[in-house]
């Protein structure tokens, strides 16, 4: 599995960084849309049903933090890596604060 | 136990103003109100259902159509197929979406009065609204597949490509053929429904002659020039793992099936098979096509991405696989629910007389099992590009697995459930 996870961080590694989408303040909902970009996966406003992480509740820095390392390749994932890259630092930024102040 | 259970918040949906204290606050969802018709219960009907009351915080009436009493999943289906899951496993009822407020009307829509903002029911009873939202899926195009017509077709030569019966009528195809026998699946050309499902399936069943029924053979006959999803790492199971067992024909479109003899009918060959398994060409379902909705390639609905309204008739938002897709998004439940999304987000603002968001977002995931527990994925995140109008993919995310693994065979149940909780609970 190790091996596994290398090559396919390596694999990415070489785009990594090419995302930044502006974020605008027309839609004041974009924390919220965004955050539910991450439901399918983690459950409806975080919540997870189970065999995935909990968001909801989370602090805000730990959250970032671990978003910042999937997207560095720090923290080894089977997908994380690959989907945190399509969210600009400020829209994960968003996405943490929201999911920090769901209870 | 059933999977909303686990639910510790809305167990009990109460007046407006309780919700609204549930929700949180939104800002358009303060000033929305109206009543939505959402057609169609499943990724991405159920989810617009669900979120349209969350994000209007109860304020907008939401009716949902769904002909099925309940809800079968297709992704997760092919492990009913080889007897690892049952059908119970990926069935869910919608009493979680009741809980929400939404009405729940089973019964079938047969046609749309863009006009009058109404839509007719099978038993003669009329809905108006306010906004109409279509999650359709797909309806099969037998054109030209006239044997497919015979009588005898829907028992013998299956689709198992809309879950349910067909699911449970093909395991048992599988079971009774008799070890030596070759199971064939012909895939159309693409786009159609789920372009991983077919290399899932044909995966699955080569896993289950391996254990099972070990001298049998898998014949993929694909009308497609190459495997169109996930295409290095599915060569390689079947190569490693499947050695013996798979055989990949490309360029395979069918023809013509004789139903009679479980044989397809191909433009220089016929293929007899034991076990015969037709994903016909698709488009968009049928009260789509009555409502003047297609308007590409005589299958798909186009939508504006800013909002999911079609591009077609005014008033009514499209989901999911009855869609002409954005630049390589599949066909895919996920995406179906977070079109739901996007379409709950938008309808709210329309209701509040805003415009909708201009940054629009999609996460894609396929978890494709190549076994009973190794799985891989491929996934993607599409951003609004107002330059083109549409959802353009990511740069740089999204990718595929390195190679099949167990921990995915876990994420890929977690996902399911996630998923079918984020729709229906
Ligand atoms: C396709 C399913 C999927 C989607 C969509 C998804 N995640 Fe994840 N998430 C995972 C998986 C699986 C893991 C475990 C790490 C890995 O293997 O990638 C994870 C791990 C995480 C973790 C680390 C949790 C911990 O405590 O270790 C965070 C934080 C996270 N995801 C945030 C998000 C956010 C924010 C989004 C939306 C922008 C998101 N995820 C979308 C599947 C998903």
């Amino acid at each position: 599995m190790k091996t596994a996870f290398v090559a396919a961080l390596a694999i990415v590694a070489g785009h990594a960084g090419l995302a930044p989408a502006p974020v605008l303040a027309v839609d004041t909902d974009l924390a919220r849309n965004l955050a539910a970009t991450c439901a399918n996966c983690h459950g409806t406003n975080g919540r997870s049903l189970g065999g995935m992480e909990t968001l909801a509740g989370v602090d805000k820095d730990r959250l970032l933090a671990k978003l910042r390392e999937f997207r560095s390749g720090a923290k080894p994932a089977t997908i994380m890596h690959q989907i945190s890259k399509g969210y600009s630092e400020a829209q994960l930024e968003l996405i943490a604060v929201w999911f920090a102040a769901q209870k | 136990m059933g999977p909303c259970d686990r639910r510790t918040f809305l167990r009990v949906a109460g007046a407006t103003g309780a919700l609204a204290a549930l929700y949180g606050c939104g800002t358009a969802s303060r000033k929305a109100s109206g009543h939505v018709v959402v057609v169609g219960g499943g990724y991405g009907g159920a989810t617009a259902a669900k979120y349209l009351r969350m994000w209007s915080e109860g304020r907008v009436d939401v009716t949902l159509v769904e002909r099925n009493a309940r809800f079968v999943s297709c992704p997760i289906s092919n492990l009913v197929i080889v007897g690892e899951k049952t059908l119970a496993d990926i069935t869910l009822g919608y009493d979680g979406l009741k809980r929400h407020g939404v009405t729940v009307v089973h019964n079938e829509a047969v046609a749309i009065d863009a006009d009058k903002r109404s839509v007719r029911l099978a038993d003669g009873d009329t809905l108006r609204y306010d906004r109409l939202v279509l999650s359709p899926g797909i309806d099969f195009i037998y054109d030209n597949l006239p044997g497919l017509a015979d009588a005898a077709a829907p028992e013998t030569v299956l689709h198992a490509w809309k879950a349910g019966p067909q699911t449970v009528a093909l395991r048992k195809q599988l079971e009774t053929m008799p070890d030596g026998g070759t199971y064939a699946i012909c895939i159309p050309r693409s786009p159609y429904r789920c372009p991983p499902g077919p290399y899932e399936r044909a995966s699955l069943v080569a896993w289950y002659f391996r254990q099972h029924k070990p001298k049998s053979r898998v014949l993929i006959l694909d009308a497609n020039e190459e495997v169109v999803s996930k295409k290095a790492l599915f060569m390689k199971v079947w190569a490693d793992a499947y050695q013996g067992i798979v055989e990949y024909r490309p360029q395979s479109e069918l023809r013509d099936v004789d139903v009679a003899k479980r044989t397809a009918i191909l433009e220089f060959d016929r293929v007899r098979a034991h076990v015969l398994n037709v994903v016909p060409p698709q488009r968009a379902g049928q009260i789509a096509q009555r409502a003047g909705l297609i308007n590409v390639n005589q299958r798909w609905c186009a939508i504006d991405w800013l909002s999911m309204e079609s591009t077609a008739v005014k008033g009514i938002h499209v989901l999911g696989d009855a869609t002409f897709p954005a630049p390589t998004m599949p066909k895919s439940g996920h995406i179906a629910n977070q079109q739901g999304k996007l379409a709950a987000a938008a309808i709210v603002n329309l209701l509040a007389g805003q415009p909708p968001s201009d940054q629009p977002l999609a996460v894609n995931t396929c978890y494709s099992f190549v076994d009973n527990r190794n799985v891989i994925h491929v996934a993607s995140v599409h951003a609004y590009d107002a330059a083109t109008g549409t959802l353009q993919p990511v740069k740089g995310a999204g990718g595929v697995s390195a190679s099949p693994n167990e921990v995915e065979g876990r994420f890929a149940l977690a996902w399911a459930k996630n998923i079918w909780g984020d729709m229906l609970c």
